[in-house]
């Protein structure tokens, strides 16, 4: 167990070196790459839940409400360097409000009643016209980062390194929160929370914990996207971001927190082709990936690295 | 009040009837959402699925129908079909090969399971049909419109919407009430929802109990969805906004109640329609409002029944 952990340090080592080799070798992949490692901060939000045994339909909500932070804030603090503190907070704060209250529900009500939230999100985004402009979304102005007025490339470049260092950090952030005494209480959920209750142990406060992490993460995940895409539309708080989020979070594996960027390289990557090719049917093959993964390989992408390293450890 | 009341009787009028008419639609989702949840403990996020393809089924076979030069009359045969062929295609179907698989697992996969499909059949909706809005209005024109009496005032309403929907939706209403308590059939759906283990000891087969329930449940949304196709026009994103909507219906009504249900699709949909008709920006918050209002005060719904928590 301990030799998975640490090779899972060096796996991420290499990972983040191939990322940034990718990333200067094919500069269109560059975008891809920045978007994927946001998307993958936001799934190890999810995966944090996964590990109470609770999964969100709805944090799409938070990847929205840090973009949306970024946009309305740009032209008042043009600052790449506040204004992720900033989406932080908002999704911070957001996430603590609504965790009081989901907190107190379990699996299906968890999911069902973030996936509500998150659609009247959506549709207060899409009709309030006279503030977000509806669904033509609003663009991002140009921002400064650590005070320099960057331009073309060198501020795409800067955005990718915000990605990684993100990606980074709260990985690093994750395994810590995973490892300590209240990400143990949070698997305590999942097997047997009455357990906790006797232990003096308030489940919900543990829960509590790692939804306001989760929204923080995906706040973040959501600045970034901002700051990349340079436009944020409704779109970002549909349930199909959503379920996009909760995808990667499956296909990736809940097992370790190289998943979820396991997951989101993967599947921006395959998105960029197919996309393309069959772009009415993504949903439908994102769907029969999702049932594949789920009856035939449940520990996902990571799940499938793991037991090789395992093997060859045994052997 | 006396003079809002005098300016926005009409309207206020208006809106209860919009409420009641959406309202019974919503009823035929949730209830089969509910009792299917009920027996086979797995919320089946793709149920708003086959409302959807219940209404395109709908206007598909009714069109059809009209083409082929059948007489008007015929089109409400379509509605009914295309409920039946829906639910009795995709329910066995669904049931069989993907939930029978993971019935003994964790909640949370049975949950991911339901939402791929959810997915799957979204998807097959825009290939199948387009995203253009398909519409089919045959049923409304041929019911023609009644003057509904409210407060002094002569309301004229069309018939399909103020009559037969809230009849079909009594009637599913009463007929479900009467078969789960009064029939043999019902009661051994009865029993497998409140014992599964001490009814299938008792010799009765839960899978089928499991199957034909799903089947029913199916059957009822679609034909929800085949009713719906001739009020509004159909969409992608059909699916998604009612599985919302009806899970708020059963979360506010609490997990199996029928007439709890009945009562607070009412209440939601008129709710909605009143929304709609003054302030249309709440129009999609008002439900949610109600459902997270009545889950702070009551967390087991309005009709629900405190489970008590096993160690």
């Amino acid at each position: 167990m301990r030799g998975l952990r640490r090779a899972e340090i060096l796996i991420a080592l290499l990972l983040a070196a191939a990322i940034v080799l990718a990333a200067f070798s094919t500069p269109w992949l560059r975008f891809v790459l920045t978007v994927a490692l946001a998307k993958g901060v936001a799934v190890l939000g999810i995966l944090l839940l996964l590990r109470a045994g609770q999964v969100s339909f709805g944090h799409a909500l938070y990847v929205a409400l840090g973009a949306y932070a970024v946009a309305f804030l740009a032209p008042r603090v043009p600052e790449a360097a506040l204004l992720l503190p900033l989406a932080a907070v908002v999704a911070g704060l957001v996430g603590t409000v609504v965790g009081l209250f989901v907190s107190r529900y379990r699996e299906i009500f968890f999911g069902m009643l973030n996936l509500a939230l998150s659609m009247v999100f959506y549709s207060v985004l899409e009709k309030l016209y006279h503030i977000t402009r509806g669904t033509d979304g609003i663009r991002v102005p140009a921002i400064t980062v650590l005070g320099q007025p960057l331009e073309g490339s060198s501020y795409d470049w800067a955005v990718f390194a915000m990605a990684l260092g993100l990606a980074l950090l709260f990985g690093l952030l994750a395994r810590a929160y995973l490892a300590s005494p209240v990400g143990q209480a949070l698997a305590a959920i999942k097997t047997r929370e009455t357990r906790l209750d006797f232990m003096g142990v308030s489940p919900r406060r543990v829960l509590l914990s790692a939804y306001v992490l989760s929204a923080v993460m995906a706040g973040c995940a959501g600045a970034v996207i901002a700051m990349a895409t340079r436009h944020v539309t409704p779109l970002l708080a549909y349930w199909t971001a959503s379920g996009e989020l909760v995808f990667i979070a499956v296909l990736g594996g809940a097992g370790g927190v190289l998943g979820p960027f396991l997951g989101a390289a993967t599947f921006e990557l395959v998105r960029v082709y197919a996309a393309a090719t069959v772009a009415d049917a993504w949903g439908m093959i994102l769907g029969a990936v999702l049932l594949l993964v789920i009856l035939f390989a449940r520990g996902g992408l990571w799940g499938i690295v793991a037991a090789r390293l395992g093997r060859r450890r045994a052997a | 009040m006396g003079e809002w009341f005098e300016q926005n009787g009409a309207l206020l009028g208006l809106a209860l009837l919009d409420g009641i008419a959406s309202a019974a639609l919503i009823f035929m989702v949730a209830v089969g959402l509910n009792l299917v949840f009920g027996v086979l403990r797995v919320l089946n996020v793709a149920h708003g699925s086959f409302f959807a393809i219940g209404g395109y089924m709908a206007a598909s076979i009714g069109l059809l129908m009209t083409a082929v030069g059948l007489p008007p009359w015929a089109s409400f045969a379509a509605l009914l079909l295309a409920a039946v062929v829906t639910g009795a295609i995709l329910g066995p179907l669904i049931e069989r090969f993907l939930l029978r698989r993971v019935y003994a697992e964790e909640s949370v996969l049975q949950l991911l399971v339901t939402f791929a499909l959810f997915m799957i059949l979204e998807d097959l909706q825009k290939i199948v049909w387009g995203v253009q809005p398909v519409s089919f209005g045959g049923p409304v024109a041929l019911m023609g419109t009644v003057d509904v009496p409210f407060a002094g005032d002569v309301i004229p309403y069309n018939a399909y919407q103020v009559i037969l929907l809230p009849v079909v939706a009594l009637l599913t209403l009463g007929g479900l009430a009467w078969f789960l308590r009064r029939t043999l059939a019902g009661r051994v759906i009865v029993a497998v929802t409140l014992d599964r283990e001490a009814a299938t000891a008792m010799g009765i087969d839960a899978g089928r109990v499991f199957l034909l329930t799903f089947t029913f449940g199916a059957v009822l949304a679609a034909l929800g969805g085949a009713l719906s196709a001739p009020t509004a026009s159909l969409v992608p994103g059909v699916g998604a906004s009612t599985i919302v909507l009806s899970f708020a219906v059963v979360a506010t009504a609490g997990l199996g109640q029928i007439e709890g249900a009945a009562l607070t699709a009412l209440m939601i949909g008129i709710g909605r329609s009143v929304a709609v008709t003054f302030e249309p920006e709440l129009e999609v918050v008002v439900p949610y409002l109600i459902m997270v209002a009545v889950l702070l005060l009551r967390p087991q719904g309005l009709f629900g029944v405190p489970e008590t928590r096993r160690i």
